[in-house]
């Protein structure tokens, strides 16, 4: 059953760059990338209980804001150590200017 | 079969054992660490949690396994025989090497004066661990060094309750390494967080349960902690002939004197053409250096170059540098939160450093992008820098002219 929430504005996420969304007890990272998609992965970083938002975006990368593991917040997919755990990414959707996330 | 042989397991040991193989090396692949068990992170032993120091294995056996990659655990190297290409380990066996990286690391300073041997250091899971189960609440902690590892320490002991007096035989904390503005606020909070600093104080004795300075002052301490810094760890790489100066010395692709032999990470000394030798202590450093030099041992022609960028959370309070933040910076970029970056253009309006504080992770990005930035060398106007609504990656990324 799909189960999607209302987490922002599309204007509230800078281009090729990332907020923080928490729900119910959890947290995730929203990004808009570069060529204006929507993608919503974990908030934490897979190495420490870091939080992503902090981090910087460059293209499809988000680097985190302590020890530098990068992810592909498209797909999750680890990409640079220390991180070597897959970040959980979520279905996102545009809805109008409002950004909806299924988890 | 000789293959590549890794001596140190730290982080850079570590990195340089994937890289290899992920740069195509496919002969044996040897880590060889002097403490038992996995390679951990050292970071973390000065944020330790309620039951003690963490430890946070770098990778685990199945990682290991997976690169077929051989850790050779609670294994001393005794010395490098270069004629025979051998290592003599301290389990007695000749381990033969095609290349070799020593990624061998620091060690504590050590005190002089009359003592010190009541003195502990922090640099392993050990040291930790025996600092934490002493450092009760309402022990009498004297840390001496008011370095980046002295304080960070000290936050974390006063927080457990110990009444911590920090010693300096400098004249001001984090005088090293730290630019001043910045290390008066988290000299600042220190003291608002009730430890004591003492500067330009040089110490006479340990004695007991005393800490004796030069001038008669004692203060009484439970515990004493020496954190005046680190030194390279040369003896094995010296006996075999290489060359040192403070360090290890190699070239910018990391390799020694000798050919078939490398050195990263904190016992690396690096022959910058032009600069001279420089060696750096990071964390990141040893990750970036040892990845360099694992693809190296795999054939690559890789060479390292600064900047280098490191982190320091005391408190609530995150610092990070990146580069040379040497001397008076060029811009002072004030973000919410009182979180701020000081920067440090060159003359040709080039930056070249930048170092931040703030709560939490809040000058990581900008600081990242300076880290970008001064590998770009693109000249920057100060003013961009100053004004917090201009976005760095911008500057990054300059918008051609139409």
């Amino acid at each position: 059953m799909a189960n999607w929430i209302d987490a922002c504005s599309a204007d509230d996420i800078d281009e090729e760059d990332v907020i923080r969304f928490d729900h119910e007890g959890r947290t995730f990272a929203i990004y808009r990338s570069p060529d204006d998609e929507y993608f919503c992965t974990d908030g934490l970083c897979t190495h420490e209980n870091v939080h992503l938002a902090d981090g910087l975006v460059m293209d499809h990368t988000i680097e985190c804001p302590k020890h530098n593991g990068q992810f592909d917040y498209r797909t999750g997919e680890a990409a640079r150590a220390p991180v070597c755990v897959n970040l959980g990414v979520y279905p996102v959707k545009v809805e109008g200017d409002r950004v909806l996330i299924e988890i | 079969m000789s293959g590549i042989v890794i001596i140190g397991a730290g982080e850079c040991g570590v990195r340089a054992a994937f890289a290899a193989r992920a740069n195509g090396f496919d002969g044996k692949v040897t880590l060889v660490g002097d403490e038992s068990g996995l390679p951990y992170e050292r970071p973390p032993l000065s944020k330790p949690d309620a039951n003690g120091a963490t430890l946070k294995p770098i990778c685990t056996t199945q990682m290991l396994a997976a690169k077929d990659i051989t850790l050779l655990d609670g294994v001393g190297a005794l010395r490098i025989d270069r004629d025979t290409s051998c290592v003599r380990l301290s389990t007695g066996e000749d381990l033969p090497y095609l290349r070799l990286l020593l990624a061998i690391g620091a060690s504590p300073r050590r005190l002089t004066c009359e003592g010190s041997e009541h003195a502990v250091t922090l640099r392993t899971i050990e040291d930790a661990n025996r600092i934490y189960s002493q450092a009760v609440n309402g022990s009498r902690t004297v840390i001496i060094g008011a370095g980046l590892i002295g304080l960070e320490l000290a936050a974390e002991l006063v927080g457990r309750g110990n009444k911590v007096t920090i010693l300096e035989a400098g004249p001001v904390p984090l005088g090293r390494n730290v630019p001043q503005p910045l290390a008066q606020r988290i000299v600042e909070r220190h003291i608002a967080e009730g430890v004591d600093i003492v500067c330009n104080v040089e110490v006479a004795r340990i004695s007991g349960r005393a800490v004796e300075l030069v001038g008669g002052q004692s203060i009484a301490a439970d515990l004493v902690v020496a954190a005046i810094g680190v030194v390279p760890n040369t003896d094995l790489a010296q006996a075999a002939g290489l060359y040192i100066g403070n360090g290890i010395v190699v070239d910018e692709a990391l390799r020694t004197n000798d050919t078939n032999i490398f050195a990263a990470g904190d016992c690396a000394s690096v022959n910058f053409s032009g600069l001279g030798l420089q060696r750096f202590e990071t964390w990141q450093n040893a990750q970036l250096q040892g990845e360099i030099a694992g693809r190296n041992l795999a054939g690559a022609s890789g060479v390292f170059q600064p900047p280098v960028w490191f982190w320091s959370d005391q408190y609530d309070l995150g610092l990070q540098g990146v580069g040379q933040t040497n001397g008076t910076a060029t811009a002072l970029r004030t973000l919410s939160d009182d979180a701020e970056i000081l920067f440090y253009l060159n003359n040709s309006n080039q930056l070249v450093g930048a170092a931040g504080l703030g709560v939490g992770n809040a000058v990581a990005k900008d600081i990242k992008l300076a880290h970008k930035l001064i590998e770009a060398k693109v000249a920057i106007e100060a003013a961009h820098l100053e004004d917090p609504t201009t976005n760095l990656k911008k500057l990054l990324r300059p918008v051609p002219a139409n």
